[in-house]
This record gives structure tokens, C-alpha cells and sequence, in this order.
């Protein structure tokens, strides 16, 4: 067990999570909360996988997988922008929805070989002394993707004028449309965007980072705590980073956590009672309720954090937000 | 591109029909099965076929009809509890994860053991349908307890807590209980054992091999109870309106946050008496996978039924159904895919009850 393993299975598998929080930040940050992110991962790994497999081609992979995501989450958006369903509970159908979707098209891919997106080195970078052969050398070429990712959500959201467009719908509709700016059309646009992001999210698990279909074990509740990530950051694209790469790196710590006879000069009881690691394997779902609860509460008593018409449909002509 | 007519959407003001509920949910099974034909067919699949083998391999015979029902009893117990707390807008996805430590807990009763097994079956039983009950409901406590005091969103909390309970359930049947290092205990003494019809097969050689078990009046019994609940109790008052309007709840003095602890627990404790009832009913062992999806499948049956506690029983039927067939149809997902796709459509025809739909033409607007 080496912490340059760990640290570097972890800014891959990270990348996961990250794509898909990143998406969910734009889609809430319009007002719309997607709860079908597992859904839109699934049948984004599903699409990705199939068309990579019977192509052979892996970037028509991604696009089939990017595309996938992004028109399930057009029913999400016409059923809570258009129909005012709740949000909660049409997201959660969602991803039931694409999960049974998945199961029934990706029918007979588990265990085939598809076309996997390419790995690189980054010219100049991965030649710096151990940061370049850490950060920068032999990763699939969308963690790199991630990398640049995160900065630019945020500079769009903070320092852009559509940015600006796209906080004012999420925190005051009625006043971004007396400006001119049209909520509806926003709002659907940020729910595809959400959608195709976990599509790549998935595409990224299937033909990426760790190759196959696996039916729902595929994405195994990641679409969740990407969720739950989205809330402990705040709606903001750093601290979502940090806390991917975290979950990433826990992953692939817990796993290795199983092969030494000592730890830290101790004797290792998950080397000796194999049964214990039911436990390890329970840790990233308790962390997640505890960032959870971190960020719920501190958004609640600092007034920071979740869009102020998050959740709340717009009706134009009728009062509210 | 402008479109001749657009589709206008008014607030209802007068009252709802009565059928139309009824009208929306019954639609939705339709369509959900029109569009799963449709996704069949694109993959090369002959729906009818599918469809035809569906229906006789869950209503062709009494055999399989009584299969049914015993799949239908944890989806009632289970519908009942999310409809409770889905009232109280407390969407509890948890049922999973609570089934799970219902059956850990209700199985300690013989595993540990808490009472000699040579004490009376009706003690036996009744001990592990309390524990059951417990374990349910403590598993419910946690994400109600999160919610109520630190505003956290109980959908992720009580997914989350699922995986925890199977992980939680692995540990003890691979770990502690294994019987000879298989991924199950050893097999309940017959007293944990709930009465079968097939047990009366020697005076009444028509029950022979039926395998509906006592589990299914719990059922039932919960279902008036919750019924009387909701329709006179002073508690039941209080969930309908918080569910309706939480800030006149507020303003008339009622306690939200105990009421989302209590109605989660209660949640929690229907599903843990679901998987009290399967592991004593059915598989008499505590052992993996002891639920189909059942704590997902009571989710949309609580929905699909309108949160109406005696048409969940109907739901679940049909959905015991759909699980029964579900087992040997090809491609095994179909059944999920039924499901999600019927959740879908409930919710989204949702709209038609607040809205009136009409078409405009565009001219007509301008006139």
C-alpha cells in the first residue's frame, strides 16, 4: 500500500464524481434539482459502453453516453419547468426510470470488450520531478479533462455574464424575467447540461477509468453521493474537487487497506478477519451522511449554499420567487 | 419555428373528479407497458410474447397465484410506510436498508438465542416480530432525527443507509452466523417458522404446496390500522396537514420536527416487519438478497396507489405479479424498467389533477 497509488487511483475514480457534482451544481444553481443523477450516470455507462462496443470506436462512446444522459434528463426538466411536478420526487423516478432502462438495453454487454477512450502524458507537465509523474503522466485523457473542468465551471459561473444569468434564475426567477432573461429556456438548458455531464460521468466509469458493464453495480450509488457532494460544497466547483478526489482515493484506500499484515506498526484486522471489510466497504456511505449533515448544517446557520428557488417551479404571472 | 396552437395549462379551481386519480394511475400502468413493448421491440424483443408468458406466469395458476400474494405482503408493509411518510412530504427511500435490519434484528431472536427454542412458537414469533419492528424503526430514527434537526435531505440519507444495511447484514450471515461458511445462517428451528397454508396440506389436500403464510394479514391488519390512523386520529390530522401545508401546521402549534422522527420510525418499522415477516415466512434463514428491490418496488406502489392505504394492497399485487414473472422473463432488467417507467408516468400525470389542459389556437390569442 503506497500513498502515490492510492492518491492517484484516487484523481481517477474522482474524476467520476466529479464530472457529475459539477453537472448538478449548474442544473441547481438554475433552481432545478436533479435527484436522477444515478439514473442519467447508468444509462450514460450503458450507451457509452454499447455504441463503444459495436462501433469499436470509443469517442462516439462518449458522445452516445454525453447525449444519453443529457435527453433523460429532458423528461426531468418537461415534468418539473413545464408540469411543476415536485422536483424530489421526479428526480427520484428518474433515476429509476434510467436504471430499468439501462438493465434492459445493456442486456448481454457484461463481459465484452468495447473501445476505450485513449491514455496520455501531458507534454512538458508530466516532466516535472514527482508532481509531473503524479498529476500528469499516464491518466485516461478525461481526467485531465476534470482538471480543467472544475476551474472553468467556476470562473463561468462567477465571472461571466451568462454565469450571472444563471445565478439570477436560481436565486430570484421573477426578477430575471422582468429583466428579459427567459427562465424556462435556462432552466432547460442547465437540466440537459446536468444530464449530459452524468452522462459523461458514466461514459467515464464504462469506457474510461475502470472499463465494462456491470449492470447497475456499474455506477453502485456513486450518482448519490455526487449529490451529496454538490450540498457539502456549497453549489461551489473547488470544494466539490477536493471532495471527489477524497472519495476517490478512500475507495482505492479501502481496498488496499485489506493487504498488509500491519498498519501504521499495527496489527491489521482486516488482514486477519476478511469478514471486516463488510465495514470498510460501509465507510464512503457513512462519510457521506456525514458531509452531508456537515454542509446542511452550516448552509442553514451561515445563510451560504443552496439557491434560494431551489426546488421551487416558476410560474410566470404568479407570485412567488 | 411557432407552431399553430400551443397547449395551455390552467389551475384547476373547482374540484377534482373523482375518477380521474383513479383514470391517471390506471393510464400510467397502461402506457408503461405500451413503452416497455415499444423498447422490447427496438432491441428485437416480441412484446406480446413477453407479455402473454407474463400474464400466465403469474395468474395461470393458484400455485402461482399464492406466489403472488407472498410477494405482495412486504410490498404492502412497505407501501403502507411510504405512504405515511410521503403524506408528511418525508420521502423515505430507506424501506430497503430497514427491511434489512428488521430481519437482522427479528433473526438475533434465534441466533443469539434471546428465548429457549423449545419456548411456544406464538412467544417465539411475537419476540421476533417486535424485534423486528425495533430494528425498523431505529433505522427509520436516523434519518428522521437528520432531518428534523440538521436539515438534511432524507432521500440521500436513507439511500445511503441501505447500502450500510446490506453491508451490515453481510458482515453477520459471511461473519458471525455463517452456516459452514456459506453466505447464509443455518436454517430457523420450525418454531420461527410462520404458519403456511401448506402446513394444513394433510387435513385439506387442496393447500398442498401453497406457500402463503401469516405474513400477508399483518398486511393487512396494518393497513386498516393506518387507515384509521389517517382518517380520525388527532396524529393522522397532523401528517395530512403538515403534508398539505406546513406553515399553517406551524402556526396551529404542532411539532413538525417530533412528527418527521415519529413518522419515519413508523416508516421504518412497517418495513422492518416486512423483513421480520419474509425471513420467518419465506426463507426461514437470514441469508443475502433476502429482498427483490422490495423497499424500491413499495416506493412506487405507495405513489401509484395515491397514498391510499387500501388500494396499496391492490398495487401490490399487481406488482407481486410483476416480480413473480419478472424472475424467468428475458432480459431480467424488463421488470425494473416496468416499474420505473410506470413511477415516471404516475408522477408526471400528476399534472392533469392540478391542471385543466386545454389547446389554443394562436390565432384565437390574438383576437
Amino acid at each position: 500500500m503506497s500513498f502515490e497509488v492510492i492518491l492517484r487511483a484516487g484523481l481517477a475514480t474522482g474524476t467520476i464524481l466529479i464530472f457529475a457534482s459539477l453537472g448538478e451544481i449548474l442544473a441547481e444553481r438554475s433552481g432545478v434539482m436533479n435527484l436522477g443523477v444515478e439514473g442519467m450516470m447508468l444509462i450514460g455507462a450503458m450507451a457509452a459502453f454499447k455504441v463503444a462496443f459495436t462501433t469499436q470506436n470509443a469517442w462516439l462512446g462518449l458522445l452516445a453516453g454525453i447525449l444519453a444522459g443529457g435527453i433523460l434528463s429532458l423528461a426531468h426538466g418537461v415534468v418539473t419547468i413545464h408540469f411543476q411536478a415536485d422536483q424530489t420526487v421526479s428526480g427520484l423516478s428518474l433515476t429509476f426510470l434510467g436504471t430499468g432502462l439501462a438493465l434492459v438495453l445493456g442486456e448481454g454487454l457484461t463481459g465484452k470488450n468495447a473501445a476505450i477512450l485513449p491514455k496520455l502524458d501531458i507534454p512538458l507537465l508530466s516532466s516535472i520531478p514527482w508532481f509531473g509523474r503524479i498529476f500528469f503522466s499516464d491518466f485516461n485523457i478525461l481526467v485531465y479533462l476534470g482538471y480543467i473542468l472544475v476551474p472553468l465551471t467556476w470562473f463561468y459561473i462567477h465571472k461571466t455574464r451568462p454565469g450571472m444569468h444563471l445565478k439570477a434564475v436560481g436565486e430570484k426567477p421573477s426578477a430575471a424575467d422582468t429583466l428579459g432573461i427567459n427562465v424556462y429556456r435556462l432552466r432547460y438548458i442547465y437540466t440537459f447540461i446536468g444530464g449530459c455531464m452524468a452522462g459523461l460521468a458514466g461514459a467515464a466509469i464504462s469506457i474510461a477509468i475502470s472499463p465494462g458493464w456491470y449492470s447497475s453495480l456499474t455506477t453502485s450509488g456513486q450518482g448519490w453521493i455526487a449529490i451529496a457532494l454538490v450540498i457539502f460544497a456549497h453549489w461551489n466547483p473547488f470544494p466539490v474537487a477536493l471532495g471527489g478526489y477524497f472519495f476517490g482515493m478512500l475507495r482505492r484506500f479501502t481496498l488496499d487497506l485489506q493487504g498488509p499484515m500491519t498498519f501504521l506498526g499495527m496489527r491489521n484486522p482486516f488482514f486477519y478477519d476478511h469478514n471486516l471489510v463488510f465495514f470498510l466497504q460501509m465507510t464512503p456511505f457513512i462519510l457521506t451522511i456525514i458531509a452531508l449533515v456537515w454542509g446542511s448544517s452550516t448552509a442553514r446557520r451561515k445563510r451560504r449554499g443552496a439557491p434560494a428557488a431551489l426546488g421551487v417551479p416558476y410560474i410566470r404571472g404568479e407570485r412567488g420567487l | 419555428m411557432k407552431l399553430p396552437f400551443r397547449v395551455q395549462l390552467t389551475r384547476r379551481t373547482e374540484e377534482i373528479p373523482k375518477w380521474l386519480p383513479l383514470a391517471t394511475s390506471v393510464g400510467a400502468v397502461v402506457a408503461a407497458f405500451i413503452i416497455s413493448g415499444i423498447v422490447l421491440l427496438s432491441i428485437g424483443g416480441d412484446p406480446l410474447r413477453v407479455f402473454g408468458f407474463f400474464f400466465r406466469a403469474s395468474f395461470g395458476s393458484w400455485g402461482a397465484f399464492s406466489d403472488i400474494i407472498v410477494k405482495a405482503t412486504p410490498l404492502i408493509l412497505i407501501g403502507l410506510g411510504c405512504s405515511l411518510a410521503f403524506r408528511m412530504n418525508m420521502i423515505n427511500i430507506g424501506a430497503e436498508g430497514q427491511f434489512y435490519m428488521g430481519a437482522f434484528f427479528a433473526s438475533l431472536v434465534v441466533l443469539v438465542p434471546l428465548v429457549p427454542m423449545d419456548s411456544p412458537r406464538v412467544l417465539v414469533l411475537s419476540l421476533m416480530g417486535v424485534m423486528g419492528i425495533l430494528g425498523g424503526a431505529v433505522y427509520g430514527f436516523i434519518p428522521g432525527f437528520l432531518k428534523a434537526k440538521f436539515n438534511v435531505n432524507e432521500v440521500i440519507t436513507t439511500l445511503m443507509l441501505n447500502y450500510v444495511a446490506v453491508f451490515w447484514n453481510n458482515y453477520w450471515i459471511f461473519g458471525k452466523y455463517s452456516d459452514a461458511g456459506f453466505q447464509m445462517t443455518p436454517t430457523f428451528e420450525k418454531v420461527a417458522w410462520l404458519p403456511r397454508l401448506a402446513d394444513l396440506a394433510k387435513q385439506y389436500p387442496v393447500f398442498s404446496g401453497i406457500t402463503l403464510h401469516l405474513g400477508v394479514v399483518f398486511g393487512l391488519v396494518a393497513a386498516v390500522i393506518i387507515w384509521l390512523i389517517l382518517k380520525y386520529s388527532r396524529w393522522g390530522y397532523e401528517i395530512n396537514l403538515i403534508g398539505d401545508n406546513p406553515k399553517a401546521a406551524e402556526y396551529a402549534g404542532i411539532n413538525i420536527a417530533r412528527n418527521m422522527i415519529l413518522v419515519m420510525m413508523v416508516s421504518g418499522a412497517l418495513a422492518g416487519l416486512a423483513g421480520m415477516s419474509e425471513i420467518t415466512g419465506v426463507v426461514h434463514r437470514l441469508q443475502e438478497r433476502i429482498s427483490t428491490n422490495y423497499g424500491f418496488s413499495g416506493v412506487i406502489v405507495a405513489w401509484l396507489a395515491k397514498l391510499n392505504p387500501f388500494v396499496v394492497i391492490l398495487v401490490s399485487i399487481l406488482f407481486g405479479a410483476l416480480i413473480v414473472a419478472g424472475r424467468e422473463i428475458q432480459p431480467s432488467g424488463l421488470s425494473f424498467m416496468i416499474q420505473g417507467t410506470i413511477l415516471f408516468l404516475v408522477i408526471s400525470s400528476d399534472v392533469l389533477l392540478r391542471y385543466r389542459i386545454s389547446i389554443v389556437k394562436r390565432q384565437e390569442e390574438i383576437a
